[in-house]
């Protein structure tokens, strides 16, 4: 019960953190990569609403991975800041080198690079390692995850 | 050398931007992602590093446009030997949420051949930041030639093949037969992913729809009288100049354009000043659009409310109380206009008349629909304490020169306005549970009574002057009688309009602002002119005189229905910042007074408009 709570306050609390430095690291024009607005688009047409749904999805899914990361915790035995790093690089790399590349093939309003933009499939494809969105999109990707990895782990430890 | 005449261009945009395009079929003027922004395309104020989109015949041809009626769609007809290309341009909005999703920002341009067949030719030289950004575009295959520059990207779309063209920029011809058409979208986005709409029959479609929503919104003007399409036309560069998001009207879509060709005057006038709220507020109530005057008049109060009781003399479109200027020495200005500048150091003056003109629009909202709070009622009170205590003092005044400061009449007029519409508010019962200083404020307005009339008029002139003591006249004195300070038909006001008019007439009913400007060669003040029609239609002159000086004025607006912030006298063509809103402001308010005097006449003591 103890392990269920701090798992859900501290894999919250890093899902925040994450999601603030995504946020902030668009305000600072680093990367055009808005995940709330992706995955909100996931639902509905309106960008607004997108923002906003794609905000919760975002907090929902943040949960769920940080699930996966407590799983890699529990099977190493101990919770560390620099394990928590190394599952974030992990986890970075699935995003950029896995879900990125296919998901034109996953998102409903996503256009590919070959066949371009339709009436329903309008939205911009990441491209290789989500250069599409700014060229640092990828390190930026990488140092929010890798935080969110060093934060969960440094904390769940506690 | 300077690529289109300022008359020349017509206005597109969508609520937060707004592009100026020329006759030519030039983008010449496009700021992102808001009014204020940073320009894409800025070859107004220099041909080579401000960036321009063409889009038009290859060799020479006859351009005639317009608007589609009722709409902010601008269609641009090319007549060639060969045959004719029409441009529709436009930035797309829908009504309500749409079935799929909306570019950030986007600026749409469709070309049909009607007849014949005609080779287009597109130039498109994108240079963000006024220009100052070193940019590629880079080919991006089916996703567009993209632009990447701090954080945004601007994508274009095309259905015509472009190549990179010798000094940065995209170029491309395709020759069109009747019936062909192409399509061109240019997005911008600082959201990953961005939003690239498709070409052909959708965006058709989204010029089905914005041609819509437009003429939804126009067929909500109430205004019914002889002049409805110049009427129409000025609301709908007004709507256009409204930041849909906050409700604030700029001043005007661009910087820098001068009042005096090749002169220093060059102003950025992409702000909401606080004195054109009252006027703004009171054409959109007058022809019925009472959102949007709430919407300007609520901006005014949230804008406000840090400040107070001190008044910035503008504020941006979010209300943030702006100071900074700075000159782009890269840009060689309109018709070699320097310094460009953009931001406006004005911001820090003192200007007393801002204070009548905020306490007017407020006094307009809470008298219509009394949706004023306490806390909003208390900042009224203590703008209407600031006046009694500052009126004095001399300031920069409404013309905002940066020569110092002088003891203004327009400016103690408009102190006194401040009171008295806040007395009157009182006697309304406005004010309840709000200490009003009522007796203060009666002796203060009393003095201010006594004093313009006594020293702001001249017995040698036989004319109400600028300054105190003064002996020039100045056009902001029409306004007396629209302040109600003055009747129009008294015998001092037909003096001092006598009077203007013999001192500051540039021709045919144009008006200078004051005597400094007729010796320092500026153009006549657009605004000035309507002006007039209302002290005329007021009572200085009979209905049928207001009437033709305002189809006089009217004829000074461009082929679209437009006008600047001044109006040549020379060649009657646009100078200074365009389009300018408190013109298109004076056109509506003066048509709507020969309404009410029309309706005067016809049933006398019947009070139409106010």
């Amino acid at each position: 019960m103890i392990g269920l709570l701090r798992w859900a306050v501290w894999g919250f609390a890093s899902t925040l953190v994450l999601t603030g430095m995504l946020a902030g690291s668009q305000q600072l024009r680093l990367t055009r990569f808005n995940l709330p607005f992706l995955l909100g688009t996931l639902v509905t047409a309106d960008r607004d609403r997108a923002k906003l749904y794609g905000l919760g999805l975002h907090l929902l899914s943040g949960m769920l991975f940080s699930g996966l990361y407590v799983a890699a915790f529990a099977a190493w035995g101990q919770a560390s800041w620099w394990l928590g790093g190394l599952v974030g690089v992990l986890h970075a790399g699935f995003v950029l080198l896995v879900v990125l590349p296919v998901l034109p093939a996953l998102h409903p309003r996503m256009a590919s690079e070959s066949q371009g933009p339709t009436d329903v499939r309008q939205l911009e494809p990441p491209g290789l390692l989500g250069l599409n969105y700014g060229a640092r999109t990828p390190v930026v990707t990488l140092i929010a995850h890798v935080v969110f990895g060093v934060l969960l782990g440094a904390l769940y430890q506690l | 050398m300077y690529p289109a005449r300022i008359h020349d261009h017509a206005i597109i945009g969508d609520g937060h931007s707004a592009a100026l395009i020329s006759r030519a079929g030039a983008v010449n003027w496009l700021c992102w992602p808001r009014f204020d922004g940073p320009s894409l395309f800025a070859a107004l104020l220099d041909a080579e590093a401000g960036g321009a989109f063409r889009l038009g015949p290859v060799g020479p041809a006859r351009a005639t446009r317009g608007y589609l009626p009722d709409t902010n769609v601008l269609q641009t007809r090319f007549e060639a030997d060969e045959g004719v290309l029409v441009v529709t341009d436009l930035m797309p909005i829908h009504e309500g949420h749409t079935p799929w999703l909306m570019p950030e920002r986007e600026l749409l341009r469709c070309v049909v051949c009607e007849r014949g067949e005609v080779r287009l030719e597109v130039r498109y030289e994108p240079r963000p930041d006024y220009g100052r950004a070193r940019t590629l575009v880079k080919d991006g295959g089916t996703l567009g030639w993209r632009l990447e520059h701090a954080g945004w990207l601007y994508a274009l779309r095309a259905e015509v093949p472009l190549r990179p063209a010798p000094g940065g920029g995209l170029q491309g011809q395709v020759t069109l037969r009747a019936g062909q058409c192409v399509c061109f979208s240019l997005t911008a986005t600082d959201d990953g992913p961005a939003v690239l709409p498709p070409l052909g029959r959708f965006s058709w479609a989204r010029v089905g729809h914005t041609v819509e929503a437009w003429r939804s919104w126009a067929a909500q003007c109430r205004y019914a009288g002889p002049h409805r399409a110049a009427v129409v036309r000025s609301a709908l560069a007004l709507k256009l100049l409204t930041f849909a998001p906050s409700g604030a009207v700029v001043a005007a879509a661009t910087t820098s354009l001068p009042e005096v060709l090749g002169g220093q005057d060059n102003w950025d006038y992409r702000f909401c000043w606080v004195r054109d709220a009252a006027f703004t507020a009171r054409a959109f109530y007058g022809l019925g659009y009472e959102a949007e005057a709430e919407a300007f008049v609520s901006w005014l109060l949230r804008a406000s409310w840090l400040t107070q009781p001190r008044l910035g003399v503008f504020y941006d479109v979010y209300g943030r109380f702006r100071t900074g200027e700075e000159v782009l020495p890269h840009l060689g200005g309109y018709a070699g206009s320097r310094p460009v500048r953009v931001g406006n150091a004005a911001a820090t003056q003192l200007q007393l008349d801002s204070y009548g003109e905020a306490i007017d629009a407020m006094a307009q909202l809470a008298r219509r629909s009394r949706r004023l709070d306490r806390d909003e009622l208390r900042m009224m009170v203590r703008l209407g304490g600031y006046v009694a205590s500052m009126w004095e003092a001399p300031d920069e005044g409404i013309w905002e020169p940066r020569s110092g400061r002088r003891a203004h009449t327009f400016s103690q007029l408009s102190c006194w306005m401040a009171l008295d519409r806040l007395l009157k508010l009182h006697e309304l019962g406005v004010f309840r549970g709000v200490k009003v200083p009522v007796e203060g404020f009666r002796t203060v307005r009393a003095r201010m009574w006594e004093t313009l009339h006594r020293r702001a008029w001249n017995e040698r002139l036989r004319s109400y002057v600028s300054t105190l003591g003064g002996d020039e006249v100045d056009a902001d004195l029409l306004l007396m009688a629209w302040y109600d300070f003055e009747d129009a038909s008294s015998e001092r006001m037909l003096s001092t309009h006598r009077r203007i008019l013999e001192r500051l007439e540039a021709r045919d009913g144009l008006l200078y602002r004051n005597e400094a400007d007729v010796l320092e060669g500026e153009g006549a003040f657009g605004i000035c002119g309507f002006w007039r029609v209302g002290v005329l239609a007021r009572g200085a002159g009979g209905l049928d005189e207001a009437e033709a000086a305002f189809r006089r004025q009217l004829a000074y607006a461009n082929d679209v229905g437009l006008y600047a912030e001044e109006i040549s006298p020379k060649t009657g063509e646009g100078l200074g910042n365009f389009p300018q809103a408190l013109t298109h402001v004076g056109l509506i308010s003066s048509a709507l007074e020969l309404e009410a005097a029309r309706a005067r006449r016809e049933a006398p003591g019947v009070e139409v408009w106010r």
